[in-house]
């Protein structure tokens, strides 16, 4: 017993720097344990908050689905067409916030030479059998937009 | 007895107080350790196991993907600002391999190479691999970017310092740093439209169902019939990155 009370009494210039010391990670610990977030390690090493962070981002694209909960008739008529497997926000655009309101009409028509071309426009990369395709440098040059012969929706109505 | 009264009570006293800053100071030097702990435990045996599947013979390069993904996630308009682009390869008569991705795709595509001097020539669609082994996410000094429990690498906005390193790490070029927010940016397969059960932007916009997602522990899911009914290879497979974007039809050439 005397032996290690001998032990633990250290000189008195010790028993200051171990003061000091514990001092120091005491503080370490303090700043650490504020700067660290609460969520940090949850699932890993990073914040686990981030997840909800990321997956509450607002959507710009609507979803199909939403597309035909009101336009049920568009959705008749490409029933049996090429264009059904289409999304509709391909050539109308994101439509997100159309979808919550109505009113708002920022839903595109997109058509045209260039438009239709990015699918339509014959190219050697372009798988044949994939799309149809035709040069539209060429085709049919009277003519200044597609959709006055082809309806994207019914596609080969009224043509010969 | 007076003498022995005091002793024992102080000596309560003592056990008392050094019990509770044994507790405390036990706890906080644990509590840095729970990281390597939880880090250390094997993935999540719920929840799904997201993989992507691209058919690059069925790809017909219209960049809409590439397009619609800019809208969706707010990438700067500038090219060289992509989380998705898309390439289209032309390999000549004579051997030399020609890439061109004129603003990733995002305008569609033209042909520069005569017909006759071709021998053949592709769309090859590229975005965040999505890997199980993520180079990028290892490096990052700070813990901002890392593999989701769903397997999506992911970055933290509020966390990130914008030192690049997961930029040059990624062996596929799929991160840039974001010139107004500073942070680094990349793919996040839209985690956001995933939580809601939507499709990805990229996948949801494709004209030719080129490219598909799905849980790959689900058997039944589209990602892994087309994994069974396709032979299918991963980008740079000898870096075993543990890709999760599987290619069907990729060409040697293909880098």
């Amino acid at each position: 017993m005397y032996y290690l009370i001998q032990f633990l009494i250290m000189p008195a210039q010790l028993n200051r720097i171990l003061l000091l010391f514990i001092a120091f990670i005491g503080l370490f610990l303090l700043v650490r344990h504020f700067l660290i977030p609460e969520t940090f390690g949850q699932y890993g090493h990073y914040r686990g908050e981030s997840l909800n962070d990321i997956s509450s981002r607002e959507m710009v694209f609507a979803d199909k689905e939403d597309c035909y909960a009101c336009h049920s008739d568009i959705l008749e008529i490409l029933e049996n067409e090429m264009h059904a497997v289409l999304s509709c926000l391909i050539c109308h655009g994101p439509g997100g916030t159309h979808v919550e309101d109505p009113q708002l009409g920022n839903i595109k028509k997109e058509s045209g030479r260039e438009f239709c071309g990015r699918c339509h426009d014959i190219n050697p990369a372009r798988p044949i059998d994939v799309v149809f395709q035709v040069d539209i440098n060429t085709h049919h040059t009277e003519k200044t937009n597609c959709i006055e012969c082809h309806n994207p929706h019914e596609l080969w109505e009224g043509i010969e | 007895m007076g003498g022995n009264r005091m002793k024992s009570s102080r000596r309560k006293f003592m056990k008392a107080s050094m019990a509770a800053a044994g507790t405390l100071v036990l706890s906080s030097v644990t509590r840095p350790f729970n990281v390597l702990l939880i880090a250390s435990d094997p993935p999540p045996e719920e929840g799904p196991w997201w993989g992507i599947g691209i058919d690059i013979s069925k790809c017909i390069g219209c960049g809409l993907c590439a397009r619609g993904c800019k809208v969706e996630n707010n990438v700067p308009d500038e090219p060289f600002y992509f989380r998705t682009w898309v390439e289209q390869y032309t390999i000549l008569n004579n051997g030399e391999i020609k890439i061109e991705s004129p603003n990733g795709g995002i305008d569609g595509f033209n042909q520069s190479v005569p017909e006759e001097e071709i021998f053949k020539t592709f769309f090859v669609p590229k975005m965040c691999n999505q890997c199980s082994k993520s180079p990028c996410t290892q490096v990052c000094p700070v813990g901002a970017t890392f593999e989701s429990p769903d397997g999506v690498a992911l970055i933290d906005e509020k966390y990130c310092i914008g030192c690049g390193y997961c930029v040059q790490a990624c062996p596929y070029g799929c991160r840039y740093l974001h010139p107004e927010k500073k942070v680094a940016d990349k793919c996040t397969l839209c985690y956001h439209r995933l939580k809601n059960g939507l499709a990805p932007v990229c996948m949801e916009v494709c004209p030719s169902k080129a490219r598909i997602y799905g849980n790959l522990k689900d058997r039944d899911s589209e990602i892994v019939s087309f994994l069974r009914e396709h032979d299918y290879q991963v980008l740079k497979p000898h870096l075993n990155t543990g890709s999760k974007l599987f290619y069907n039809g990729l060409s040697a050439e293909i880098s």
